[in-house]
């Protein structure tokens, strides 16, 4: 389970988070959406450690993550941009991080296979297609069984074969007990995959529940025309 | 910590060992300490030549290396940072991993030329240790300072920018801007001053270092004749080196608060 409870955020003048209070529970896939510069990323990094809140506290499986660092075994991220050490091998980075988590940490062996990164495992980082490289950033976060997983616009730069193939490796974590946190423009993509949204705008969260919830409130057809509804409400 | 500390550094090293930047680095003193060899004829000549080249180039070198490549492995850094890993080990880890292949660089373009020749003039062998430790420690120092320079500018340009700028000045316009401030106040007793405008540059430091094994005080700048006039002897070598590596010890730390601290 995650939660943010009272969550603040300040860039110097800058309130990206006013208070978000967001809870996933153990097991459900929560879609993440909102307008650029509504807070999404940042929500993202505080539960990852990467920034520190303002205010307010941020839990998982009911303990605070501020100044833990072991609660990141269970943790699994794709960040948006695969970007890595160009002159190093897939190959380098899977043991690298087997190493950092430990060599007992779980691993799940048929995910390279699954993803086809097998033939690329020993070339350069630099001479892998974008593609590719989008695979072996998705395979850096489902690689160890994580029981939380968070992915920042996990399809973007993928073909559809491939985009399909990750969003089934992510159902996979999911029903092996993983909560899932994700982020995508693609309001098709997250009816596929998740079973709640969070609608952030501004800093703060305006809705949290059950896609259907949402569609039906709103009287739309699909999540994008609902979200849309909710953004057109929001700024008259 | 130690093993996660390792493991960044070895893994940030393969990299880095593998580009241009490290191979052409490299490669540079390895000519400019061949050719100084081989066309200058007398080794103290050649050693003198390749401190004063060094003094410039590894500043400048660190400097840019250093800052450029924390911010083109800041999306990899984020992915670290996701890990069950300290930040303080994590930091440990990416500082050794520039400061280490760019010394080892240095160590090897200006020690290869030497050790074919069968370890050189034995004579010689004290000045030529001495720059390959002032080398070492100097690209260790700026590293750290760029590490900080990167740590504290988002933007990569103006990062970039900051590091030029911390090179011109302690490389470049330091001596002259010492020189202004000696003949401005020259009618009162600054030596004192003067001695501490030295302390605050790790370039001073290195070439008073270099330059007091060298036998060539001609060379010293301004704050290096006042520091040899008040600390001549093992002393003064040891108070420098004492303070150089305070040059390292400090940006280090620095940089290591920030990056505890830091919000990527």
């Amino acid at each position: 389970m995650i939660e943010f409870r009272g969550v603040t955020k300040r860039f110097g003048d800058a309130h990206v988070l006013r208070g978000v209070d967001l809870t996933i529970a153990r097991g459900r896939v929560m879609g993440l959406v909102g307008p650029n510069g509504a807070g999404k990323t940042t929500l993202i990094k505080l539960l990852l450690g990467l920034a520190h809140p303002t205010g307010g506290d941020v839990r998982v499986d009911g303990v605070s993550i501020l100044g833990d660092v072991a609660y990141r075994t269970r943790i699994g991220y794709m960040p948006q941009i695969a970007r890595f050490p160009e002159n190093l091998a897939a190959g380098e980075l899977f043991r690298m991080l087997r190493t950092l988590r430990g060599v007992n940490a779980p691993m799940d062996d048929g995910l390279i296979d699954r993803l086809g990164l097998a033939e690329h495992l020993d070339k350069p980082l630099r001479v892998l297609s974008g593609g590719t490289r989008q695979k072996v950033n998705a395979a850096l976060g489902l690689m160890f069984r994580p029981d939380v997983l968070v992915l920042d616009e996990p399809t973007a730069g993928l073909d559809p074969l491939s985009s399909a193939t990750l969003k089934d490796e992510i159902l996979r974590r999911n029903e092996a007990g993983a909560t899932v946190l994700v982020t995508s423009h693609i309001m098709s993509e997250l009816e596929d995959l998740c079973d709640e949204v969070a609608f952030l705008l501004d800093g703060s969260v305006r809705y949290a529940g059950p896609i259907g919830k949402l569609t039906e409130q709103t009287r739309q057809k699909n999540l994008e025309r609902a979200i849309a509804a909710l953004m057109i409400r929001e700024v008259a | 910590m130690k093993r996660v500390a390792l493991t960044i550094t070895g893994i940030q090293a393969r990299d880095l060992v593998r580009s241009r930047w490290i191979l052409a680095y490299t490669g540079f003193f390895l000519l400019l300490s061949e050719g100084l060899l081989r066309f200058s004829g007398d080794e103290a000549k050649a050693l003198l030549s390749l401190a004063t080249a060094s003094l410039m180039i590894i500043p400048l070198a660190a400097l840019v290396l250093a800052t450029i490549y924390v911010y083109t492995t800041r999306e990899f850094t984020e992915l670290l940072l996701a890990q069950p890993i300290r930040r303080s080990s994590l930091y440990a880890g990416l500082y050794a991993g520039l400061a280490l292949p760019a010394a080892a660089g240095f160590l090897i373009g200006v020690a290869t030329p030497f050790l074919l020749r069968g370890g050189g003039d034995p004579s010689q062998r004290g000045a030529l240790v001495a720059l390959l430790l002032v080398g070492t420690a100097l690209t260790c120092a700026f590293t750290a300072i760029a590490f900080c320079v990167a740590l504290r500018t988002e933007d990569r340009l103006r990062g970039v920018g900051v590091s030029l700028g911390v090179w011109l000045l302690l490389a470049v316009a330091y001596d002259g801007l010492v020189l202004t401030i000696v003949a401005l106040f020259g009618d009162y007793p600054i030596e004192r001053p003067v001695l501490a405008l030295m302390f605050a540059n790790p370039i001073d430091l290195g070439r008073l270092l270099l330059l007091m094994r060298l036998d060539a005080s001609a060379l010293l700048g301004y704050t290096g004749a006042v520091f040899a006039r008040f600390f001549g002897g093992p002393a003064g070598t040891w108070l420098a080196a004492g303070m150089l590596l305070l040059w390292i010890a400090a940006p280090v730390a620095v940089g290591a608060r920030w990056f505890r601290r830091k919000d990527f």
